[in-house]
């Protein structure tokens, strides 16, 4: 019985990957989020928005770090963010004036712009793909590890070693930023107090003299602020690499509807409710189940549930079983 | 073809010209090639056509659909296994699926049967991490059996040895099995649910076929699928062959490759005309008339006492059988089952450019839209490049912008997708050749 170790190994292996993994959804969720409460569809371009955030931001870091600029120990893409997050904006409003606000004039139906969405990711995963290629691109510099296995082995003696990285930190540190930032917007600003009830009902909000296009405008860029944040923490945390991205949609969209689609608390909680589930289900627990048992004892298996190739089944499955029993989301988003 | 217009006959004449053309400029094996996935294309158009056209149902799990299909035509047509079938192996695995099965049944009908509360989500819990427990003891010690059988050639069940144009209709089946599962959870809530439910299931399948080695070799592919037609090699030893290539004066290989294109395009010829066919007759019957009053206004569809879950249900399983044929045929002619292969962007979303293209509602249209951008999407590469090279001509020799311009050239297809299909969506919303 070894319970610190048992511990130390879940926090490891478990707990903080899921967390960072869980930020990064939460945020890519709140942009599916946003663009659904507000303009009204379900954003199919959201991952190809995320990688072509997190290229520009790449980008920019090389040519930084190729002027001899760094952060010290933080990563110098966190200087190149807001550069990244600047273009994703304007792209996303260049989009929003070439190709949704005429669907929105038209009062077309939201599966129409959903179509739209589509052919916009198209053209987006070309761009990515025309200007980075397909391959891994690694970014990151500055120190690996906040605390590295070695140094916490030594320092707290344990035999189990725990090695949080400065993405994962980073990453959590910058999703709780983020998040309060938007919630502030949304709760204090009068422009927030706006998007909030243009969302609620849109004939209201516009009888009662808001302007509907600054609305749209200030969600794209919102959403530009989000969906680059998140890609950025994902490629620092992992790789960059654009078919991942497109990938991402599955769970993203998962987290959002789990949550309850257009509610954003619900995004951030759908967020994390899927990574627990994804990395829980699909590690093995062979080594803390050792260390909790008797001395000299080790189960047989891996204790996995599931292959770590499953981890799309177990957001899907999520996501059915919400849809089945739940359908608006655990948190009452809405239904258009 | 009756009451299609001469607007709409000319722009299949364009795209016939588009086929002559590559047969002429490039050569008429590239041009059969084209023509044989174009076939195939037509059909995964005509199935998302059934579900969007008709139905207003948005599938974005096709991929899926058409890897059911492939696998179908690996599973009916190859050769079982030796070894595999022994009652520690394939048959252990066998029962193992049918427990699962069982499994989930049974947590159904408890919930269905118990009045709710605390203690029936507690018996279907159980019901389920039982049942999750039991399959896996089950399931494990067959599929370790199975994957040890030389593993760099088999490794595998293998399949029934029977013909391989059985596996086409078992490959619609196999999707139709999917389409049910997906469209009893998820039809009858919001599109968008649907669309993601499906965009899941597409990658779930590929995920199980990549990584259960014991169904079809996951990533280290099957080659060898027979084939309905005869091998080039054995048509050029046959002394019938060689006398019609004397007889037509062509060389004996390029013909027997030719042949061999030819004979499968009339395969997929038979099967498309057939599928236009009975399309035709669905659209114009009083059962089309009825899908398209569902899809126009699902409220006074209803109230004429429509069941609209139910029809929608059978659409989605026609439409995505449909698809598992066009997958199980594709994987015919390419004589191999290859899951690193299904990408989205290929074969969920270029059906859909396709159909959209070419008119939906219309089966016409969706199979103008198959032939023209599939043509589009084998053509857009060496187009790209040709234009690259254009604005790179001035450029020197080395120059770090120019190789990456012609290195990127490739990536133009999705980005000429993605164009199209926003253009069309927005000048020519009703496609092509639109409803009539």
């Amino acid at each position: 019985m070894d319970i610190l170790n048992a511990v130390v190994a879940l926090l490891n292996f478990v707990i903080i990957p899921a967390t960072a993994y869980g930020a990064q959804l939460a945020l890519g969720a709140l942009g599916v989020t946003l663009i659904y409460g507000i303009l009204r569809f379900s954003n199919f371009a959201h991952g190809d928005t995320m990688a072509f955030g997190a290229m520009v931001t790449i980008l920019v870091t090389w040519w930084l770090q190729g002027m001899g600029v760094s952060l010290g120990p933080l990563p110098t893409a966190l200087l190149a963010l807001p550069i990244g997050i600047l273009a994703t904006g304007l792209l996303m409003i260049g989009t929003d004036r070439v190709v949704y606000s005429f669907y929105r004039q038209q009062k077309a139906k939201p599966v129409i712009l959903v179509i739209a969405s589509l052919g916009v990711m198209f053209v987006m995963n070309g761009i990515v793909r025309f200007i980075i290629g397909v391959d891994d691109q690694r970014f990151a510099d500055g120190e690996r590890f906040i605390i590295s296995a070695r140094n916490f082995r030594e320092i707290t003696g344990l035999d189990e070693g725990l090695a949080f990285r400065t993405s994962q930190g980073l990453t959590i540190v910058i999703a709780v930023i983020a998040v309060a930032l938007l919630f502030w917007f949304l709760n204090k600003t009068r422009t927030g107090k706006s998007m909030r009830a243009f969302s609620d009902n849109e004939d209201l909000a516009l009888l009662s003299g808001i302007n509907p296009e600054k609305v749209v405008l200030v969600t794209w860029m919102i959403v530009a602020a989000l969906a680059t944040t998140a890609g950025v923490l994902y490629g620092l945390d992992k790789s960059f690499k654009p078919f991942t991205y497109f990938q991402l949609l599955l769970p993203i969209f998962a987290s959002a509807i789990v949550g309850g689609l257009g509610n954003p608390l619900g995004a951030i909680l759908g967020g994390f409710l899927i990574a627990f589930s994804e990395i829980s289900i699909t590690y093995a627990f062979r080594k803390v189940i050792t260390y909790l048992g008797p001395e000299g004892w080790s189960p047989d298996g891996l204790l996995q549930l599931l292959s770590t190739d499953y981890k799309f089944a177990v957001s899907f499955g999520i996501l059915l079983i919400v849809l089945l029993f739940k359908p608006t989301g655990i948190m009452k988003g809405k239904s258009v | 073809m009756k009451s299609m217009e001469p607007k709409h006959l000319a722009l299949f004449g364009l795209v016939i010209l588009l086929y002559i053309g590559t047969g002429f400029f490039q050569s008429w094996n590239t041009m059969l090639s084209i023509l044989n996935m174009g076939l195939i294309s037509c059909i995964m158009a005509l199935g998302v056509n059934m579900q969007w056209g008709y139905a207003g149902l948005f599938n974005v799990g096709v991929m899926g659909f058409v890897a059911l299909g492939g696998l179908a035509s690996v599973l009916v047509s190859m050769d079982p296994v030796e070894g595999a079938w022994g009652t520690d192996g394939a048959l252990r695995i066998l029962l193992a699926l049918i427990l699962g099965a069982a499994t989930i049944l049974g947590a159904i009908l408890v919930w269905s049967k118990l009045p709710s509360g605390k203690i029936r989500g507690l018996a279907v819990a159980v019901i389920l991490f039982a049942g999750f427990f039991i399959f896996r003891a089950v399931l494990d010690p067959g599929v370790a059996v199975v994957e040890a059988i030389d593993p760099a050639l088999t490794g595998n069940i293998g399949g029934l040895g029977l013909p391989v144009i059985l596996a086409w209709p078992v490959g619609g089946l196999f999707a139709a099995g999917a389409a049910w599962i997906i469209g009893k959870t998820a039809l009858g809530l919001r599109s968008d649910y649907l669309a993601i439910a499906t965009l899941g299931i597409a990658e779930i399948i590929i995920a199980i076929m990549k990584n259960e080695d014991w169904l079809a070799r996951g990533v280290k592919n099957v080659t060898g699928v027979p084939r309905p037609v005869p091998y080039e090699v054995n048509l050029q030893q046959a002394d019938w062959f060689l006398a019609l290539a004397a007889r037509i004066g062509a060389d004996p290989v390029t013909f027997s490759s030719i042949f061999v294109k030819l004979s499968y395009a009339g395969l997929f010829v038979v099967v498309l005309l057939a599928l236009i066919w009975l399309s035709e007759k669905a659209l114009n019957s009083p059962w089309g008339r009825m899908m398209r009053a569902i899809r126009d206004n699902e409220v006074s569809a209803s109230a004429m006492g429509k069941n609209v879950k139910a029809r929608h249900l059978q659409i989605f399983i026609l439409g995505s059988a449909v698809c598992g044929l066009a997958g199980a045929m594709m994987t015919t002619l390419d004589g191999q089952l290859v899951p690193g292969t299904y990408q989205p962007l290929r074969f969920t979303f270029l059906i859909w450019v396709m159909v959209i293209v070419g008119g939906s509602g219309n089966n016409w249209g969706a199979v103008l839209g198959g032939f023209l951008i599939y043509w589009l999407w084998i053509q857009v590469e060496p187009l790209g490049l040709m234009l690259m090279q254009g604005i790179t001509a001035g450029m020197s020799e080395g120059n770090a912008l120019r190789e990456h311009l012609l290195g990127s050239a490739a990536h133009m297809r999705l980005m000429t997708m993605g164009l199209i299909l926003l253009l069309v969506l927005r000048f020519s919303p009703r496609g092509l050749i639109p409803e009539r």
